[in-house]
């Protein structure tokens, strides 16, 4: 008999560290997102000026400086944020998928794997920064900056709970379109720049297909905006209520339809499985990604991962109804708050609950799009330009028609909103129902049976 | 070849000249193909091989005739079995003696295993290439079982050495029958589950449907073998057309290509009368481990220490995984081979690919190479 030795340190320890991590790290960062997005406003730093300095914030010079620390501060913890997400992301995706292959996947850093995405992100690192002697060294290596703005913008006018949020712009969703747009930027910049055929293909087919998407993308997009009649973020989630019936993608059935389409053209946009044409591995090696190496790979990769979560979040604002807490109204919020300077416990336990139900259903979105990855196959680029053009473009131009149409009416007879929305919830409830009947048939089918015991 | 090359690429049209290989993740080895784009679709794909030559036929002509049963091992790797039993024929033709029962029971039982083997990596090399990366982790599950009761048949996982002149180095091992049966009724179990994931995925069909369509005449006159011909609409298979061995014994039904999505002859045919064989292939294993104890316990013919022919040639037919490989040894009556020839399934498939790749786009010269399932070193050897 061969003997099994056990790798060196005690397990339990291991255990317990990936696990003080694993909850620690959502208490930190969301924590410290709820913290400085409440305090960076105008107001909370006048009283801080006023009461802590003791300088009138009207007259006192330096007011505006505090006021950019304390957004810097915001910016560098959402940044932060955007990065672990993307990492863990990463992690979780991976899990997935080796549940789904009957492989074991990450298991060597921390308990299951989890810290995985520290020793990858340092071994990117800490390779060798090579740029190809004939590229265009100057587009090569801009071309991540582009890439990485597009991703980090996006976390400005990104809503994570009632009232955290970065920057509630009045024009929040079309500023999110509009700076999703650098990324395709800065990999058709990657694609030319490296000077590779494999890479300039890849960026070719990327500034086809993400153009094209962006199209039925944004005439869906116009269909939860005509309902909550306002482009802000977070006016469309407190348009929606909290439970599923009063979700924009149940109360009008063309937002359904809406809703399907964008999720579609969001994971093209990406370039998400099965639309991962500018980086297809069997066909084009890496694509754009062919040259890079080290740190700008890694930058590269965060966004691809970091997107999903973006995805999910944005899909989530506009059909889901957002953070809206079962039973809590606006007024609840403003009740909860008080009369203070910095808000009551309550209003912060408040906003806690608010992330939490946008965390959970960001992450459950989030699963659909991994699913749809380690299913799918790759579909063939004329075939992606014809699913565009004859199929998403004329039916997101059609829910934009119905949605018109569908307005008037509620505005005639505003039954239909909620009788639309129970339907649609039970109609959604029998799917999912049947979704796990099927998988339930299928995996005995199989001789297999369903076991979650090696996690 | 050359000219091409050389050749002025014409600026004027935009079309581009792309190195495909030879190191590539879907040319599955060191293939090179020459390929005239136009944006996305292909003029023209020019496979250019020859990377992976070994001179294993010069080789055969050193070694002596037990010698290079090792070395027919590196012929197909992925299907080493049936590169063994070919040569291991042809001699035993040469010597004019024949294999007795067991040996031709346990060449079929070990043959058809390695068969299923074979077609799950190109199956799941197959639908990895058209970007689903699970179903080719599950067949590649399957494989490893596979190769775990070869090895214990044999010793060895990828490069059998399990056939000899006249019959086979090893009896089953004891228990290896039941649990080789126990493997069989979970593998019928994943087959539909296969087809549940990937062969009838819209996309997938899509992709493939109608695709480098190689019609009857044109699989043919290309000398395409094996999977290839069948998936074109030939109803020809050698274990059944031209039995040898044990297979006269068993029943089994011989798959063709019907237009399952699309037309006769397109990808999706040569994938999926895989997909069917691999089904025949576990019927016949059955029937073999049914069948092989009334056979007598003899696996070795006699065959004397120093195989010396008499002067002659011989060839000899099995039908490999990836079609129809053929032996040619002559011999000049001394203890090596005067000379040695093998024909393998997938350097013929090679020659198709530059008639059927013009108007292809680039991701369907991927679906092409795999659907051929060609495998490098027997393309070259």
């Amino acid at each position: 008999m061969a003997t099994v030795t056990l790798p060196k340190g005690n397990p339990r320890t291991k255990l317990l560290l990936t696990l003080a991590v694993a909850l620690a790290l959502p208490v930190i960062l969301f924590g410290a997102v709820l913290v400085l997005a409440t305090l960076a406003k105008p107001e909370p730093v006048q009283v801080f000026v006023r009461e802590v300095l003791g300088h009138d914030p009207a007259t006192w010079p330096y007011t505006g400086l505090v006021f950019a620390v304390v957004a810097a501060a915001l910016t560098f913890m959402i940044l932060n944020f955007g990065a672990v997400v993307a990492a863990v992301t990463i992690w979780w995706e991976m899990r997935v998928s080796s549940r789904m292959q009957s492989r074991i996947g990450y298991n060597r850093v921390g308990a299951g794997g989890f810290f995985q995405w520290i020793a990858d992100a340092v071994k990117l690192l800490l390779k060798e920064d090579l740029i190809p002697a004939e590229a265009d060294r100057v587009l090569f290596r801009a071309a991540p900056y582009f890439v990485f703005a597009g991703f980090g913008l996006i976390f400005v006018a990104l809503p994570f709970g009632e009232s955290v949020i970065a920057a509630d712009l009045n024009v929040g969703i079309y500023y999110i379109t509009a700076v999703t747009a650098l990324v395709v930027v800065g990999i058709l910049l990657a694609g030319w720049s490296s000077n590779s055929k494999w890479a300039l293909f890849g960026g070719m087919r990327s500034a086809a297909q993400v153009i094209s998407y962006e199209i039925p993308a944004g005439l869906a997009v116009m269909v939860p905006i005509l309902m909550a009649g306002t482009l802000s973020m977070q006016g469309i989630i407190r348009a929606q209520g909290a439970w599923p019936w009063q979700w924009f993608v149940f109360t009008n059935p063309a937002a359904l339809i809406a809703f399907v389409i964008f999720f579609i053209a969001q994971l093209a946009e990406s370039n998400r499985p099965p639309f991962d044409l500018p980086e297809a591995e069997s066909e084009l090696v890496a694509g754009y990604l062919a040259e890079y190496t080290a740190f700008r790979y890694a930058i590269f990769f965060l966004v691809e991962f970091g997107n999903v979560w973006i995805m999910s979040a944005i899909a989530v604002t506009l059909f889901f109804g957002g953070w809206q807490v079962p039973g809590v109204g606006a007024a609840a919020y403003e009740a909860a708050r008080g009369t203070g300077a910095l808000p009551a416990p309550a209003w912060w336990g408040l906003q806690v609950a608010s992330m939490a139900v946008f965390f959970v259903k960001t992450f459950l979105v989030m699963n659909l799009v991994i699913w749809i990855r380690w299913t799918f196959p790759r579909i063939r680029v004329d075939q992606m330009m014809n699913l565009c053009w004859k199929y998403l473009v004329p039916g997101a131009f059609a829910t934009f028609v119905a949605t018109l149409l569908w307005q008037i009416l509620v505005a005639r007879v505003p039954v239909v909103s909620t009788v639309s929305g129970v339907v649609l919830t039970i109609a959604a409830l029998l799917a999912l129902f049947q979704m796990l009947r099927l998988a339930k048939r299928n995996v005995e089918a199989g001789g297999d049976q369903v076991d979650l015991s090696n996690w | 070849m050359e000219k091409l090359i050389l050749r002025r690429v014409d600026r004027n049209n935009e079309e581009m000249v792309l190195n495909f290989g030879p190191q590539h993740p879907s040319t599955h080895g060191v293939i090179n193909f020459i390929v005239e784009t136009d944006g996305e679709v292909m003029k023209r794909a020019i496979p250019d091989v020859g990377y992976l030559h070994r001179s294993i036929e010069k080789i055969g002509e050193v070694t002596g005739y037990p010698g290079f049963m090792p070395f027919t091992d590196r012929i197909d790797y992925v299907a080493a079995m049936f590169a063994n039993e070919g040569y291991a024929i042809a001699v035993e033709k040469l010597l004019k003696v024949e294999a007795p029962p067991r040996a031709q029971w346990l060449r079929a039982i070990s043959g058809e295993l390695v068969r299923i083997a074979s077609h799950l990596v190109a199956v799941g090399t197959m639908t990895m290439d058209i970007g689903a990366f699970t179903p080719m982790v599950h067949g590649l599950r399957e494989r490893e079982e596979i190769n775990d009761y070869i090895e214990a048949l044999c010793g060895a996982r990828l490069t059998y050495n399990y056939h000899r002149i006249g019959g086979v180095a090893f009896d089953l091992p004891e228990g290896w029958r039941d649990k080789v049966l126990a493997f069989l009724d979970r593998f019928d179990k994943f087959l539909p589950e296969f087809d549940r994931l990937i062969t009838f995925n819209e996309i997938y069909k899509k992709r493939l449907a109608n695709v480098a369509t190689i019609t009857r005449e044109q699989a043919i006159s290309y000398g395409l073998v094996g999977p290839n011909l069948r998936g074109s609409g030939v109803d020809w298979d050698l274990r059944r057309d031209m039995p040898y061995g044990a297979y006269p014994s068993f029943q089994f039904e011989v798959p063709v290509g019907k237009g399952w999505a699309g037309a006769v002859g397109d990808c999706f045919d040569r994938y999926y009368v895989r997909c069917l064989e691999m089904k025949e292939s576990s019927r016949i294993v059955r029937q073999a481990l049914e069948t092989i104890g009334q056979t007598p316990e003899d696996i070795m013919a006699k065959v004397p220490r120093n195989v010396k022919p008499e002067a002659g040639e011989v060839l000899s037919r099995v039908e490999s995984a990836r079609g129809e490989m053929a032996y040619y040894v002559v011999s000049d009556g001394t203890n090596k081979a005067y000379r040695l020839r093998s024909r393998t399934g997938s350097f013929t498939a090679m020659s198709i690919i530059e008639d059927i790749s013009g108007g292809l786009m680039v991701a369907d010269l991927v679906a092409l190479i795999s659907s051929l399932d060609v495998v490098a070193p027997e393309i070259d050897r």
